[in-house]
């Protein structure tokens, strides 16, 4: 990944892995914490630009979407949270949690077929992340995570435009699947901080915090500096 | 001009700008794809009007296109653009994807199936207003790089004194994104469309030569304009058919 240099003085916590993969509840779990001990967090959410969100579901409703429409849409989306949130909030000094980050594109839009190095630069101007979690869970784990209740998958989110099967529950499997192979050549290239996603929910939450403490007396030290 | 001389307007494979597009690699195309750039009120709905139905009367299937149309964003571009807390890269990308829509659904279908396309505005457009709103050159020029590669591209140039008057006699008011009024030019609006098309046609300056874009004096009556494109068209099609 190529990303961009910018002077902050906030932190930027992302967390990666499939659905299922737990990593939702642990940035919760870690954004309850931080808050507690007094420091400003916000947390982003994939895909959750208001502007954006309606215009998406539109396409997506009508599944007229190729790869490359899904992609910019997606890059579209990233970038208003990204200039209107994210960019600024780490200016002003605020913990930023981003529950999925660039990667997340990264490894849908290679799986649909996307050129690698458009995809790239499309996102080049994200910063790179202090801290990026990966949860890493067996395919099979997660899926039938989310496949117990027998939810009913959409369109894109169960990969149909990809003609994997004609099952939706198929298509979301294999389709999870690819996405691992791709988490998994970008956790080694990206250096990504790998969580088990198959230890209990708490020893899960105790490595994340083991893992930013560095950032906290770093940012305490900063703030000693400031009163100096 | 006979109607006969028109059959065949050549197969080929597409050619991209830049990373193309894995599914487009391969696939042949019969048609032509005409492009014609310019600013609003330049003149070019007219100009794409007449030379439609010259090329209709001559016997071609001709598909106009313009940017944002799209089924997928072409409205939500116009809401969008209502809220003025946008940042230019989620507009910059909103664009593309509109038109990256077209390009799939409309350009690509209709150039298969041997169509004259005639775009009303294609990439550059979009292109120099991110770069006047001063995005990264290399990452406007890569976000296109799905886009394939037109046979000719024609850039009305208007001397942005002479473009003021015609906006003034087409809608009476200044538009707030083509007056640049979103970018802090000048106090004065009258002044910051001049500051503001004056930019855009340097970055279109700039383009011509990596793009190959034909530029035609836009500041001449409606019919002088009509007979250089269309004398330019008829020639280019007479290379190409056989």
């Amino acid at each position: 990944m190529v990303f961009k240099k910018m002077r902050t003085t906030g932190k930027l916590i992302i967390v990666e892995g499939i659905d299922g993969s737990g990593k939702s509840t642990q940035l919760h779990l870690l954004q309850k914490w931080l808050a507690f001990k007094g420091i400003n967090v916000f947390k982003s959410e994939w895909n959750s630009s208001e502007t954006v969100k309606q215009i998406t579901s539109k396409g997506k409703k009508k599944g007229l979407l190729t790869p490359t429409t899904f992609s910019l849409l997606h890059a579209t989306d990233f970038a208003d949270r990204y200039e209107r949130n994210i960019s600024p909030l780490l200016r002003a000094g605020y913990f930023v949690l981003a529950d999925r980050y660039i990667y997340t594109a990264f490894a849908r839009d290679i799986v649909r077929g996307c050129n690698p190095d458009w995809v790239k630069k499309v996102y080049d101007f994200a910063v790179k992340p202090d801290v990026a979690f990966y949860f890493k869970v067996p395919v099979d784990i997660a899926v039938d995570r989310i496949l117990i209740g027998r939810p009913k998958l959409k369109y894109y989110e169960a990969g149909m435009d990809m003609n994997l099967s004609n099952d939706p529950y198929e298509s979301y499997r294999i389709f999870q699947g690819r996405i691992i192979e791709q988490y998994d050549e970008l956790a080694e290239r990206e250096g990504f901080t790998i969580i088990d996603g198959t230890l209990n929910i708490e020893e899960q939450q105790n490595l994340v915090r083991k893992a930013i403490m560095p950032l906290l007396t770093e940012t305490r030290s900063s703030r000693a500096r400031d009163r100096r | 001009m006979t109607r006969t001389k028109y059959k065949d307007l050549g197969k080929r494979t597409v050619e991209f700008y830049g990373h193309g597009l894995k599914n487009l690699q391969d696939i042949e195309i019969k048609g032509r794809l005409i492009v014609i750039e310019g600013p609003d009120a330049s003149g070019r709905s007219t100009q794409i009007q007449a030379i439609t139905t010259r090329l209709e009367a001559d016997g071609h299937a001709v598909l106009n296109t313009g940017i944002k149309r799209s089924e997928l964003v072409g409205q939500g571009i116009l809401e969008a653009k209502q809220d003025y807390n946008l940042g230019r890269k989620t507009l910059a990308l909103f664009y593309a994807a509109d038109f990256a829509d077209q390009f799939e659904y409309k350009i690509i279908p209709a150039l298969q199936a041997g169509y004259i396309v005639l775009a009303d505005r294609y990439i550059y457009t979009l292109i120099a207003r991110n770069l006047v709103r001063g995005l990264d050159r290399t990452w406007c020029h890569n976000l296109y790089g799905f886009s394939i590669k037109p046979d000719v591209v024609f850039y009305l140039d208007v001397d942005p004194e002479v473009l003021v008057h015609r906006v003034f006699q087409k809608n009476m008011v200044l538009d707030h994104y083509e007056s640049g009024a979103d970018i802090g030019l000048s106090e004065d609006m009258y002044e910051s469309f001049l500051i503001y098309q004056k930019k855009i046609s340097q970055e279109f300056y700039a383009m011509q030569k990596r793009y190959g874009l034909i530029p035609i004096n836009g500041n001449r009556p409606v019919i002088d304009i009509h007979n250089d494109l269309q004398k330019r068209i008829d020639v280019f099609l007479k290379r190409v058919g056989n």
